[in-house]
């Protein structure tokens, strides 16, 4: 199968490895929410509750088992779909996810967006003038922005736009009271609003997303940018950029057909690896700007130690990192001819 | 003359010259360094020299913006923040540092271990830190932290664990590179016994570029610090800290008291771009082809 | 048609200005094929990336004349050199493999040129790509127009290479070290292709090399550079004959041709007597049945076939072969580095194959084998100074006490003629010769009773090699030690070796003493690999 398929090979090949990962990662979650502290039974009787009725409870809520049974009844749980029921909401942990993740996802996708468009640019100009004030100039600019503390940004921003110059909104969330919610389809405003055609909801929705996208941004450029610019900077300098060169192909052609091209590949993995420090980041946003995402989910479950949801919330982030991996690393071998080919 | 044996040795002493070379050669490197002394300075003797005590609290003269009295002006419970400020980068500093030594060693071991031998080590090494990277990093800290306790202790042993898997992978790499260079064939041939070679021989030589992740980490240890205590876990109050004081400043901001959350973050990110802009500095005195 | 006066290049670099290629004047007439021969840091390079103007961007042209066909180059715009870049004009580089991008198409990368130059459009340009492969006389074309890089073998990938220089009918083709690196039957045959297209075509070439005799047998002029100068212009005939300037001289000597002895390699009055070492009958090293299976992706693969061969002590054996033959595997089962699969390996009548590889360090007969490496450079501790590299066997494997390792140092540095005050640097700071004696001296330091060389002067320049050469002879006559020396370089191993073994695919294809191998060989693979060999014009009979 190896030879008549190699591409398919390596491609399930990589898939097999992701399992590993997914199992340590539920055992991880598990142990991990087993250890908080606080009692669940105890808050959720509530305070008036004698030691009878928690008790009861415990044993309602199967706390009394032993951990490896819990560990089983919560895999079983787990593959029925079932990840609990949120203390503090009274909802079932899966909705509530399902209800806040498309806020955290389009604010993390379009900053995103947003960060690889002035990121991108930047590393390539860089790397084709090194060492001149241009180059020094984006490195430091670059540098800048990621000593910069996402919360502090965010704060400064706020300060900056809404207090002082007035242009942002106040920073309570996706959308101004004044505007109502379009109707659910995808759970992203902007995609919702476009598709009911309401235009003034569309542009509420914006006016409230700049700044927590533009925090998140500043803060994922220096990663992709650094990285541009290195791969970029190989890239010009290898053999057959120089034969290209020397068969007299225009700037263009050597600079999109043959320099980006293979330059892009470690920018992809990069884009992963970032990915993942955009959701963390993405925590202390939400708190600074009210977003309703699954990040201040989590801090404020956290605080009451919300088993369940904290849990949840965990695993199905950990699950998004390892599936999304696992897409860019499948992209990459669709891209790159060699790979199943070359042994490493 | 112990003093002047020392002095004397110092200055004609090969690595010294070196350091003083590369200061020279790299304007930006110059800077770091020199901003690193202020911090280590500030935060060594800065509890004896600030004006103020950090904790007094004195409400009458809450809320002042700056001013010659208090550089940074004072909070809402009248505490000089400028004192607060300077007082906090010993803890920040101390986490942080502590931190990163203990992902460096740990990361180091497991790393060298899992490049050099190979096989199944390798693979079940691998697939640990796959499942610590799969987790968004910051939450994992919170995470731990939550678990464990809420204390400064945790803080410190959460940002190790969410750190040791990068330079585990580092570590890995530069040592597999390594592996089959003639030199340490060379070594073998010299009879180094393979513990030797992985110790003496190859992991010295992985140093250079470790050194940039290493102060990269600083910086990134500070903000993991200066964020779990933004949103509530870590340090508590009164302790002045980075993080928690932007916490508190931001409420005030919106009614325009700007300098209880600024003054500290911008420190915060001075102290980050120090480090930042160190590890390729850092990584030229480790490097012996930069020697003259 | 290429006229050259008073070329400069100087680079501005951070530690100030530096000049590659110092006021050299030559002409290029239509037809012809001139070679620039000179060592690493010549200029040779540096002038033909001049002329193509694609220096980097700190380098400075200055010229009188630089005229190519009525062309001013030197004040040609960029846009300009554009059109004549692969058009008038190609190039081709010394890595044929990572000369072409990875991951485009090979047909797709020729077409790129053709239309770059108009010579084809989106309707005949795979039609023409693939007659620039037939061109290039590369099999099946119509298939391999799909092939990418990494399907190819680096001979073909040389030739397709050709192919996307030549496509455009230029009139001037600049040749970089084409074959560095390649196999030497797979040199001769990319030579040929490329003298054959060249001539056919009416073309010019301008060949650059390190390698003196290969320049002799496809250059009808050649050039001679050193330091940036032109040392010496002339007829390839003339050239070896009746060399001028001392420097042409040294190299015209230091050229590995058939011959008599290593020490025709120098030319200096200063050069030591002959030495004779001893041949003794007892045998030192006996392999028998040697295998050795890698794991393959589509399976074990067999890199050693059931070789046997001895070593007697005092005897010099050469293991002369291609790549992938199975030598450096060899060298390595023997020095213990890897282990082997089957086989038994006698040293001085214990069998030392049944000691565990990865253990060997502490077998005491360690530093009884010693190897010298290829690559110099990358052979050496980086953080270490000589004078470590040089002791830490002696800290190692013996009981030796500070005082005592230092005076071995010194005695041993001063065999190996390394001058004591290079003790104290770091390998950067050292030049090639240098570190090569340095890993000599390692290997010696033990008093090994033989020695494996895995190709110790390949990445030497060839005067260089010519001096280390000369020392390993002198030391073997001193210290009476065994050689095992690999190489691909069949003269090099005629002037130095007694006995010769010639491996193929991992087997032994023929062994035998070296004079008799080197005139009458047996079989047809041997044949070729003498007939692949340069063979420069004969010496004077001066001295």
């Amino acid at each position: 199968m190896k030879n008549k398929f190699p591409k398919l090979h390596a491609a399930l090949f990589r898939s097999a490895q992701s399992i590993p990962v997914l199992i340590g990662v539920v055992v991880i979650s598990f142990v991990l929410t087993r250890a908080l502290p606080g009692d669940p039974a105890v808050y959720f009787a509530g305070a008036a509750a004698d030691e009878q009725s928690i008790k009861e409870i415990r044993i309602a809520m199967g706390l009394d088992k032993t951990l490896y049974e819990q560990f089983f009844v919560y895999v079983s749980n787990l593959i029925n779909g079932n990840l609990g029921t949120s203390l503090s909401t009274g909802q079932p942990v899966l909705d509530d996810l399902t209800k806040r993740l498309p806020a955290s996802l389009e604010l993390t996708i379009l900053s995103l967006l947003l960060s690889c468009l002035i990121s991108i640019p930047l590393g390539i100009l860089a790397a084709t003038k090194p060492d001149t004030w241009i180059d020094h100039l984006c490195r430091f600019f670059v540098t800048a922005g990621v000593s910069l503390p996402t919360f502090f940004t965010g704060i400064l921003l706020i300060y900056i736009f809404y207090y002082i110059l007035g242009f942002s909104p106040s920073p309570i969330g996706r959308l101004d009271f004044i505007y109502i919610e379009p109707d659910t389809v995808t759970g992203f405003y902007l995609i919702d609003a476009a598709i009911s055609n309401e235009w003034d909801t569309w542009f509420g929705a914006v006016k409230q997303l700049i700044l927590p996208a533009v925090t998140l941004a500043l803060f994922t450029l220096a990663p992709i940018a650094r990285m541009t610019r290195a791969s970029m900077l190989s890239i010009l300098s290898s053999e057959f950029v120089r034969t290209a060169k020397a068969a007299g192909l225009s700037n263009g052609k050597v600079l999109f057909s043959y320099a980006l091209r293979n330059a892009f590949l470690p920018v992809i993995t990069t884009l992963g690896m970032v990915f993942s420090f955009a959701l963390g980041a993405n925590v202390l946003v939400e708190k600074v700007f009210a977003w309703p995402g699954i990040g201040s989910y989590a801090v404020e479950a956290l605080i009451v130690s919300d088993y369940a949801a904290v849990q949840g919330f965990v695993l199905s982030m950990a699950i998004m990192f390892v599936i999304l991996n696992l897409l860019i690393d499948l992209i990459y071998m669709i891209i790159d001819p060699r790979i199943g080919f070359e042994s490493k | 003359m112990i003093i002047y044996n020392t002095l004397y040795n110092l200055k004609n002493s090969k690595s010294l010259n070196h350091f003083i070379i590369i200061l020279r050669e790299n304007p930006i490197t110059f800077f770091a360094f020199l901003m690193l002394f202020f911090f280590l300075i500030t935060a060594i003797f800065g509890p004896y020299l600030v004006p103020y005590d950090p904790l007094e609290t004195n409400t009458k003269i809450a809320l002042q913006p700056p001013s010659i009295d208090h550089l940074f002006g004072t909070d809402n419970l009248g505490r000089d923040v400028f004192s607060r400020v300077i007082v906090a980068t010993r803890l920040d500093l101390t986490i942080s540092v502590l931190a990163v030594l203990m992902s460096f060693i740990i990361g180091s071991i497991l790393g060298s271990i899992a490049g050099y031998w190979g096989g199944w080590l390798d693979i079940f090494l691998s697939r640990i830190l796959d499942t610590i990277m799969a987790f968004p990093l910051f939450v994992l800290a919170m995470g731990i932290v939550a678990a464990l306790g809420n204390t400064i202790e945790n803080i410190i042993y959460a940002t190790a664990i969410i750190n040791i898997p990068f330079y585990a992978r580092l570590v890995r790499a530069e040592v597999n590179i390594r592996r089959e260079a003639s030199f340490v064939h060379a070594a073998k041939m010299a009879g180094n016994s393979e513990i030797k070679i992985l110790a003496i021989h190859i992991f010295p030589n992985t140093l250079p570029p470790m050194m940039v992740q290493v102060s990269l980490n600083l910086g990134w240890a500070i903000l993991n610090a200066a964020g779990l205590s933004f949103i509530g876990l870590g340090v508590r109050p009164p302790t002045p800290e980075w993080g928690i004081m932007v916490a508190e400043g931001a409420n005030f901001i919106i009614s325009g008291e700007w300098w209880l959350a600024l003054f500290p973050g911008l420190w915060l990110m001075l102290a980050v771009l120090t480090f930042n802009l160190l590890g390729d500095g850092l990584r030229d005195i480790f490097d012996p082809r930069k020697r003259v | 048609m290429l006229n050259v006066q008073n070329l400069n290049v100087t680079f501005n670099t951070r530690k100030g200005a530096v000049d590659a290629v110092k006021d050299i004047s030559f002409n290029l007439k239509k037809g012809e094929i001139l070679g620039i021969v000179g060592e690493s840091g010549s200029g040779k390079s540096v002038t033909s990336y001049a002329l193509m103007k694609i220096l980097d961007n700190t380098g400075v042209i200055k010229a009188n004349k630089l005229i190519y066909s009525g062309i001013d180059l030197e004040n040609a715009s960029e846009k300009e050199m554009m059109d004549i870049r692969g058009r008038e004009v190609s190039m081709i580089f010394q890595n044929p493999r990572t000369s072409l991008n990875p991951i485009r198409k090979i047909g797709k990368q020729i077409e790129d040129v053709l239309k770059r130059h108009s010579q084809a459009n989106r309707y005949n340009a795979k039609q023409k790509a693939i007659e620039a492969l037939k061109a290039v006389k590369i099999k099946d074309p119509e298939n391999r127009y799909y092939s990418y890089p990494y399907e190819l073998s680096g001979g073909m990938c040389q030739r397709v290479v050709c192919a996307i220089a030549l496509a455009c009918d230029p009139r001037l083709l600049i040749a970089d070290e084409p074959t560095t690196g390649l196999d030497i039957t797979t040199q001769k045959a990319v030579m040929d292709l490329i003298k054959d297209l060249i001539t056919s075509r009416n073309m010019s070439s301008i060949f650059i090399t390190h390698d003196l005799g290969l320049a002799s047998e496809y250059c009808d002029r050649i050039i001679v550079m050193k330091d940036g100068h032109i040392v010496e212009k002339g007829i390839t005939h003339d050239i070896f004959t009746s060399p001028n300037h001392p420097y042409t001289r040294k190299l015209v000597y230091a050229t590995p041709r058939p011959g008599k002895s290593i020490r025709s390699l120098l030319h200096s009055q200063n050069k030591n007597k002959e030495v004779q070492h001893t041949i003794h009958e007892e045998t030192l090293l006996e392999v028998k049945n040697l295998s050795k299976f890698f794991p393959g992706q589509f399976g074990p693969v067999q890199a050693v076939k059931n070789i046997s061969f001895k070593i007697k002590k005092g005897e010099c054996v050469g293991l002369v072969g291609e790549s992938g033959c199975g030598k450096s595997t060899t060298s390595a089962i023997l020095s213990r580095l890897i282990e082997a699969s089957e086989g038994k390996i006698i040293f001085n009548k214990n069998d030392i194959s049944t000691f565990a590889a990865k253990n060997f360090s502490k077998n005491s007969i360690r530093s009884d084998i010693q190897m010298v490496f290829q690559d110099p450079t990358e052979s050496l501790n980086p953080r270490y100074t000589t004078r470590q590299s040089i002791s830490d066997p002696l800290k190692n494997l013996t009981e030796m006490n500070s005082k005592e390792i230092n005076s071995k140092v010194i005695e041993v540095s001063s065999l190996v003629g390394l001058p004591l005050n290079l003790l104290d640097r770091l390998p950067h700071q050292l030049s090639g010769g240098q570190k090569a004696r340095v890993g000599i001296a390692r290997a010696i330091v033990l008093s090994p009773k033989i020695l494996i060389l895995d190709e110790p002067t390949a990445s030497l320049d060839v005067s260089i090699q010519a001096i280390i050469l000369n020392l390993l002879v002198d030391l073997r006559a001193k210290l009476g030690m065994s050689y095992l020396f690999v190489s691909h370089d069949l003269h090099v191993v005629q002037l130095l070796c007694d006995y010769i073994i010639v491996m193929k695919e991992g087997v032994i294809i023929e062994q035998g003493n070296s004079d008799q191998i080197i005139s009458s060989p047996k079989e047809d693979y041997t044949k070729s690999l003498l007939a692949a060999s340069p063979k420069p014009p004969k010496l004077p009979k001066t001295s």
